[in-house]
């Protein structure tokens, strides 16, 4: 691995890692779609900073874009409070229109200009080992500048998140409790969307626009698909983003194609797999739960069943295991498999074909009976 | 001065935009209505893989087959987010960014493959991004049109369903209406508006195409028809505006943009000045019944005061009302608005009691406000 391989790589990882921190409140507080407007209209703020700098390499380029991250957060949020509009048509609206002037002045008035566009929307992190883009101080090479910004970018994010880390956690699951426990979750909200918006600014430039979406999204909700704990929700969302840069890097290499299109397809599998296999919350486990659980339902039915003609006259009819099914109404092979369950687990013994219940299997149903007797 | 009239192929391009801004507006209707404006943002980029994958599989670059492809994979990314959203606790805005950006990284991913050019500018790209509306052609209209008869008439056969659907759910599925099935029905209906729309507007705008005409038409009128209609005119104007306009300058103006501004002021103007819900007719309301509430608050305390000091003492000053008042500001101004009603009278100067003509306008008041509850 080549030292620009590894920059890249680092670069990758780092603007993972900051989006990842941002985006597990994102997807908490359900403003993820907040940073796909944000990350349209930083370019407005980057138009206007360089009309009025008329120099592309000027950090007030990021101040201008940050603002107009804010700023289109704020309309969103004063279109919504007018209540004639809902927050998704909200965003919707705000969006597309600021994006439109920065399009039209961009066309206008830089014709000469290199503002290009497709830059700002696939960003050009195959370019961060390049001389011009180095940070030197003192004679010392620093590494890439934008690694440096990007770095810096994370211990305001972490900083952020670990002074207000109760007032987030709070204001996140209890809007109201935090507003009567003084926590003010209006300035708390402003935070948040001001590292959305800085974050998104400084990645804006290694990876593009769409894909900070990504980022801010997918390894968030992978996340929090895999744990129940704010504390571990973050750390897995940092993971699952380092792994995606990973990942994504070298499938850029392989292929020869775009690194954050590739960054962004590897965190969507990573989000799949999470889908299908989570612990507890993937598709698969939800459907070994619900079989399991109509395994145990059913069993809770035949000793039920056994109850009702304990020692009556048709005990041998009805309790036989080869004519349960008929009774039960269920398939043959599921009536004998769920008869095996009972005597496997001791609720129920095999005396010449005929289901006798246990003490213990007695309890288990008159447990269940009493408890639909109280529900009723 | 009408010099842009001339302009060769201006016909077409008006036609086109027309047609595709009255399409736009009333699928958009149902998509506002049904809270999922921004479903047409995540189907618009989710589009780009789809239009590649067809391009590499019958290599042609006949729009139509692209279109093919674009078709499939705004399906199924609508049927995405609906899976997400139905098995899983991520919730409906994660399900729509996760597959927006996803998506369309991994079209980007095929794209540059495709082309060998890593991170480079592509021609397609900005194309799909941004859209060209100017070099539409008569055959693109012919296609346009060709996609807009069906989709107005799926409109109009399932007309009740599709409102059943926008504004309550679960009565449509007591009727035993087949919910899922309309349900996507109207996202292909959708995809497909998107993907004919797409090459002319791009898809940042198609999205703001597919919310603003509707979110406009909705504060003229309370009827869903009348709503449909509106938000269909609304989006054929500005798409003829925003042609119009951007062939006006000596240099034309990319054409999507100049749409999606024009709309954006309709919507501005709609929100700020429809009659019942604009805004500034609301606010004009209320200040003004805040006027009438002070003017009769300061009255019904006057009257109190001097019906326990009767005979004590013959008026009460305006320092005495602002005293008791809860806006001391407005007292001087609805004193001096009362005499002018004659509701009160000056005995002497700076003194004021109320007259017959207040007492009974007071009691008026009070009774009306007992019927009324």
């Amino acid at each position: 691995m080549t030292q620009a391989q590894l920059e890249i790589q680092l670069l990758a990882m780092a603007t993972s890692i900051a989006c990842s921190l941002c985006g597990v409140f994102l997807v908490l507080r359900r403003m993820t779609l907040l940073s796909d407007a944000i990350s349209h209209t930083v370019l407005i703020g980057i138009v206007l900073a360089f009309f009025l700098t008329g120099d592309l390499s000027s950090p007030w380029l990021l101040v201008g874009a940050t603002l107009a991250g804010v700023l289109t957060v704020i309309m969103v949020e004063t279109l919504q409070r007018t209540g004639v509009v809902r927050e998704d048509a909200a965003i919707g609206l705000v969006f597309p229109a600021l994006f439109s002037i920065a399009v039209l002045l961009i066309s206008v008035y830089s014709r000469n200009v290199h503002l290009d566009m497709d830059a700002v929307l696939v960003g050009k992190i195959a370019f961060t080992p390049l001389p011009s883009r180095r940070l030197e101080l003192w004679g010392y090479d620093f590494g890439p500048k934008s690694l440096a910004l990007m770095i810096a970018i994370i211990f305001i994010n972490l900083g952020f998140i670990l002074l207000f880390f109760k007032e987030l956690k709070v204001s996140t699951f209890d809007p109201a409790f935090s507003k009567a426990m003084g926590f003010t979750p209006y300035y708390i909200h402003l935070g948040l969307v001001l590292c959305v918006s800085t974050t998104a600014v400084a990645s804006f430039d290694a990876v593009g626009s769409i894909l900070v979406v990504a980022l801010m999204s997918a390894p968030a909700a992978t996340a929090y698909l895999l744990t129940d704990k704010l504390s571990k929700m973050l750390v897995w969302s940092c993971a699952t983003g380092i792994a995606s840069a990973v990942g994504g890097y070298w499938l850029a290499h392989f292929l020869d194609a775009s690194i954050s299109g590739s960054m962004a397809t590897v965190a969507g599998f990573l989000f799949t797999i999470a889908f299908i296999f989570a612990p507890k919350r993937g598709l698969f486990s939800q459907w070994q739960l619900a079989k399991m659980r109509n395994r145990k339902f059913k069993l809770v039915l035949l000793l039920v069943h056994l109850t009702q003609h304990e020692d009556t006259m048709r005990e041998g009819e009805e309790c036989n295991i080869e004519n349960l099914h008929l009774h039960l109404r269920w398939d043959d092979y599921i009536s004998r498999s769920i008869a095996f369950q009972a005597i496997d687990e001791g609720c129920a013994i095999d005396s010449n074909k005929v289901l006798k219940l246990t003490p213990r299997g007695r309890a288990l149903a008159l447990e269940s009976l009493q408890l639909g007797t109280n529900l009723t | 001065m009408f010099d842009w009239l001339l302009i060769p192929g201006l016909g077409s391009v008006l036609a086109g935009t027309a047609i595709l801004g009255f399409l736009c507006g009333t699928l958009g209707t149902f998509t506002v209505l049904r809270k999922q404006s921004l479903l047409g943002d995540s189907i618009s980029h989710a589009c780009l893989p789809g239009i590649i994958l067809s391009f590499l599989i019958f290599n042609s670059k006949e729009s139509w087959v692209l279109m093919a492809g674009a078709v499939v994979f705004g399906t199924l990314a609508s049927l995405v987010v609906l899976a997400i959203t139905k098995y899983s606790r991520v919730k409906e805005d994660s399900a729509l960014a996760i597959t927006l950006s996803v998506f369309f990284g991994f079209g980007l991913m095929l794209l540059t493959w495709v082309q060998r050019r890593p991170d480079a500018s592509q021609a397609g790209l900005a194309r799909f991004l941004f859209g060209q509306a100017a070099t539409l052609l008569d055959r693109d209209v012919y296609l346009l049109a060709a996609i807009a008869l069906p989709c107005l008439a799926c409109v109009l056969l399932f007309w009740k369903q599709f409102q059943l659907l926008s504004f309550d759910r679960s009565f449509a599925l007591s009727l035993g209406i087949n919910v899922s099935f309309f349900e996507i029905l109207l996202s292909i209906l959708l995809v497909l508006v998107i993907v004919a729309g797409l090459e002319t507007v791009g898809v940042v705008l198609m999205s703001a195409l597919l919310v603003a005409p509707p979110v406009a038409a909705r504060q003229w009128t309370n009827k869903l028809g009348m709503m449909t209609f509106l938000a269909g005119l609304f989006g054929a104007i500005s798409g003829i505006a925003g042609a119009i306009i951007s062939n006006l300058g000596k240099t034309s103006i990319p054409t999507g943009p100049v749409i999606v501004l024009f709309i954006s002021a309709v919507v501005l103007l709609s929100i700020l000045f429809a009659p019942a819900r604009g805004i500034v007719w609301q606010f004009l309301k209320q200040w003004k019944e805040s006027g009438i509430l002070q003017l009769d608050s300061v009255l019904s305390n006057l009257c109190n005061l001097a019906k326990e000091h009767s005979g004590k003492q013959l008026g009460h000053s305006i320092a005495m009302l602002k005293e008791i008042s809860s806006q001391p500001a407005g007292v001087s101004k609805s004193i001096s608005k009362l005499r002018e009603m004659a509701l009160v009278f000056e005995v002497e100067k700076g003194f004021f009691i109320p007259t017959k003509k207040g007492e009974t306008y007071l009691l008026n008041k009070t009774s009306q406000m007992g019927g009324s509850q």
